[in-house]
């Protein structure tokens, strides 16, 4: 377990003199020293490669075990959907994972609450915590929100997507998705991505799951690309951690990869960026001629929501080598383990 | 008449470069002699002075932060005139220069006046920085002879720069005409919207918008251009340009070459950019969120660096207090600046004394006569008789924790609470008045 999900401690009492003999530590600004509780998940960076394995095998036991074997796992205990963002895929497949797990779920979103009145996250956190909820999944334009959330709560905080920040909950299910279709292990160790490239091509400025994926695969020994052009990808993603590397050529990194992870730009993230969209998709776009000629057999990705004909084709979404649905199936999976996780510590 | 005698202790004066034992002596409100070790005693007994021990203490001039902010008028729940030179008192300064983003923002003799009343009950001397723009919104320039009038040392808009050359040209002149600095918070705010931290590799990780360097250095060279072309020119009086809080080492470069060139610029570094990184944002941390932001551990360095060869003129905190609701926000979300006035010395120490060496009477020349100087506040900043009576008695190896809810500013919004920090300040005198005591 990682320093940030070690333990939830109270920060330390302040010194009422001003002189004194003791040192007091330096406070640092980590998710450890602020109380935020061991259940959550902030950033995928929290979670050490034991702790993937179990959430793995905890999504897979439930998954393939009959409803009424964990249908009341989390019987009556309240869960808050906290949504500052539409969502089709996630709130769904968070809810129906607190649901089938026997758990009762509120949904709140920036419209239609005290969100809109002005309300503050902190205040909306602590109203719903009083209300009785348990855990709360929260989707976010601001990154770094859930941090504010779990501090000011102690409760589980799951991260749903904040901001530019991560979508740790994507990267776990994009790597059963994985697992899975490459035939490997779901416990996994630094060598179980050995020989694997994956590329990650589109919106990486703006991709919360590019940088989930980026900052988890290279752990697991896989090599990642990341593509686009450079408006889209700047110098310096590079430096998300080891085991990356740039590609502004998609056929070239198309070339090297087993798996190919294609992303929406984001429009409503663009912020006076100007795409030439039609240039984009001449060289960016997964099409069929592009795939048969140089990654005939890359299994296909995509976090959705999908804009068919600008980076991907709808030909290349629907065909044999696409795992998108595997991935919104999988995404259950997960969300049940962390829901677990966050709310009986993984005893499942 | 009143009379102090500051007996015992190691009197540190930059302009004289006095570095040794000598007593000092007050009448009033004005320094009236300083003398070897036990020599103004007889002198002091006939005049019935109260006598202060400062025995294993440091004897300096009061300390001068040239840019802080106190909120007044409009935001007093943040900070007032009072509950900020209170603390301002605790840090060991005697005069504070304040920024004129209040509400209204500080662009009126009357503004400025008010700032000054007996009923804004400041513990220390305050000396407002009227706004170099009305309304601080960049098109046109204020009335500066009446504001001087009305006692402000010099202009700025602070936090929104001013962006056009032409303004900014009248700007400096109208400045120099007045015979004070043209102040610059250097920031090209037209390429740093929705940003929030330094631009680099921890922003795109974190996912949050950045501030590239060039958007401060491009600002700084910008304004360095105008000087030297109105100081080439050589009609009107010579411009002076005072770069506030410096962040990036591309900005102290050009400030080291306009230098160089004989340019009347100057400029300041804030404790915070010589003490930290923008490592200190990680978990979205809003007390290490301010404007410059923190930057690279090479932008840091240089920081250090420009204050030991002299190219960084003072150290000037930006004192900037928020109520905790404000700072507990979403990071982007929440507003920028952290509180400084009562760690600014301590943080020095730290890292200027002990960590590089640099002898406590260059740190006294940065923290109290520059300061003074660049905005030419007469009689402070050092000890010479006749001078003000602002006098700070600190003990620079003993250590304190500082706490901030024990401060007497309104605000706590700050990376350092907790620390333990050497200097600890034993007394500030303000024009002979102590305003606070250890």
């Amino acid at each position: 377990m990682s320093a940030a999900t070690k333990s939830a401690p109270k920060p330390a009492p302040k010194s009422a003199s001003k002189k004194t003999a003791t040192p007091a530590p330096a406070p640092k600004p980590t998710a450890a020293a602020n109380g935020i509780h061991p259940g959550s998940l902030l950033s995928i960076t929290q979670l050490s490669l034991d702790e993937v394995s179990s959430i793995l095998a905890l999504a897979d036991k439930l998954a393939n075990e009959p409803l009424s074997k964990h249908a009341e796992l989390l019987d009556n205990r309240k869960i808050a959907l906290l949504f500052y963002e539409s969502s089709t895929r996630t709130r769904t497949s968070f809810e129906l994972a607190a649901k089938s797990l026997g758990a009762m779920t509120t949904l709140v979103s920036d419209k239609s609450s005290s969100i809109e009145k002005g309300e503050s996250l902190k205040d909306t956190g602590l109203t719903l915590r009083a209300l009785g909820a348990e855990c709360i999944i929260l989707r976010h334009n601001a990154s770094g929100s859930p941090y504010l959330l779990a501090q000011q709560t102690g409760l589980p905080v799951l991260n749903a997507g904040d901001g530019m920040h991560e979508h740790p909950s994507q990267a776990l299910l994009d790597l059963r998705t994985i697992l899975s279709r490459l035939g490997k292990k779901q416990a996994v160790d630094e060598k179980t991505l050995d020989g694997v490239t994956i590329c990650i091509t589109g919106d990486i400025l703006h991709s919360r799951v590019a940088r989930s994926n980026a900052l988890l695969l290279p752990r697991l020994g896989a090599k990642v690309i990341l593509c686009g052009p450079s408006q889209l990808l700047p110098p310096e993603a590079v430096q998300l951690s080891t085991g990356i590397t740039l590609e502004r050529d998609f056929d070239a990194a198309l070339k090297q990869s087993q798996v190919v992870m294609m992303l929406r730009i984001q429009k409503e993230r663009l912020a006076g960026l100007q795409i030439d969209l039609a240039d984009y998709q001449r060289q960016f776009q997964l099409n069929d001629e592009r795939y048969a000629a140089y990654a005939p057999n890359a299994l296909v990705m995509h976090p959705g929501p999908m804009i068919r004909g600008l980076e991907i084709t709808a030909d290349i979404a629907d065909g044999p080598q696409s795992a998108i649905e595997e991935q919104v199936s999988n995404g259950l999976a997960i969300r049940m383990a962390l829901l677990a996780r966050a709310l009986t510590g993984g005893a499942a | 008449m009143k009379t102090i005698l500051i007996k015992g202790g190691h009197l540190i004066d930059p302009p004289s470069r006095t570095d040794r034992p000598r007593d000092l002596l007050i009448r009033d409100n004005r320094i009236v002699e300083l003398g070897d070790p036990g020599k103004l005693s007889a002198a002091a007994k006939k005049e019935g002075a109260e006598v202060i021990d400062a025995s294993g203490l440091i004897v300096a001039p009061g300390l001068v932060d040239i840019h802080v902010h106190l909120r007044e008028p409009g935001q007093g729940h943040k900070e007032t005139i009072e509950s900020g030179t209170k603390a301002a008192a605790m840090g060991g300064f005697t005069a504070l220069c304040c920024m004129p983003n209040t509400s209204p923002v500080n662009d009126s003799p009357e503004v400025t006046r008010w700032m000054l009343s007996p009923e804004r009950k400041a513990h220390i001397r305050v000396f407002p920085v009227a706004a170099a723009t009305r309304g601080s919104m960049g098109d046109t320039i204020t009335e500066y002879g009446s504001l001087k009038a009305a006692g402000a040392v010099g202009f700025s808009d602070d936090g929104k720069p001013v962006l056009q050359d032409a303004v900014m040209h009248q700007a400096l002149i109208a400045a120099a005409r007045a015979g004070v600095p043209m102040i610059q918070h250097a920031e090209n705010t037209k390429i740093t919207v929705g940003a929030s931290m330094n631009a680099g590799a921890r922003a795109f990780r974190l996912g949050l918008r950045g501030m590239s360097i060039e958007a401060e250095s491009g600002i700084v060279e910008r304004d360095i251009r105008l000087v030297r072309e109105l100081t080439t020119g050589g009609k009107g009086p010579r411009p002076h340009l005072h770069v506030q809080h410096v962040s990036t080492a591309k900005a102290m470069e050009a400030i080291r070459q306009a230098k160089r060139a004989g340019l009347h610029v100057t400029c300041e570094v804030a404790p915070h950019h010589f003490m930290l990184t923008d490592e200190a944002v990680e978990g979205y941390n809003t007390h290490a969120k301010m404007n410059p932001p923190l930057r690279s551990e090479e932008d840091r360095a240089a920081m250090v660096t420009a204050l030991l060869d002299g190219t960084a003129d003072c150290i000037a905190t930006d004192h900037a207090p928020h109520a905790v609701h404000e700072k507990e926000q979403e990071f982007e979300k929440a507003p920028n600046g952290i509180t400084g006035i009562e760690t600014s010395l301590s943080l020095s120490i730290k890292m200027l004394h002990h960590q590089h060496r640099m002898p406590l009477l260059r740190l006294m020349h940065l923290m109290s006569t520059a300061p003074a100087h660049i905005m030419g506040l007469r009689g402070r900043g050092t000890l010479a008789p006749e001078a003000f009576a602002d006098v700070v008695l600190f003990d620079p190896k003993s250590t304190w924790t500082f706490d901030a809810r024990k401060s007497p500013s309104k605000s706590r919004n700050t990376p350092f609470d907790g620390q333990t920090l050497p200097g600890v300040v034993k007394m500030t005198i303000s024009e002979g008045r102590v305003v606070y005591k250890s």
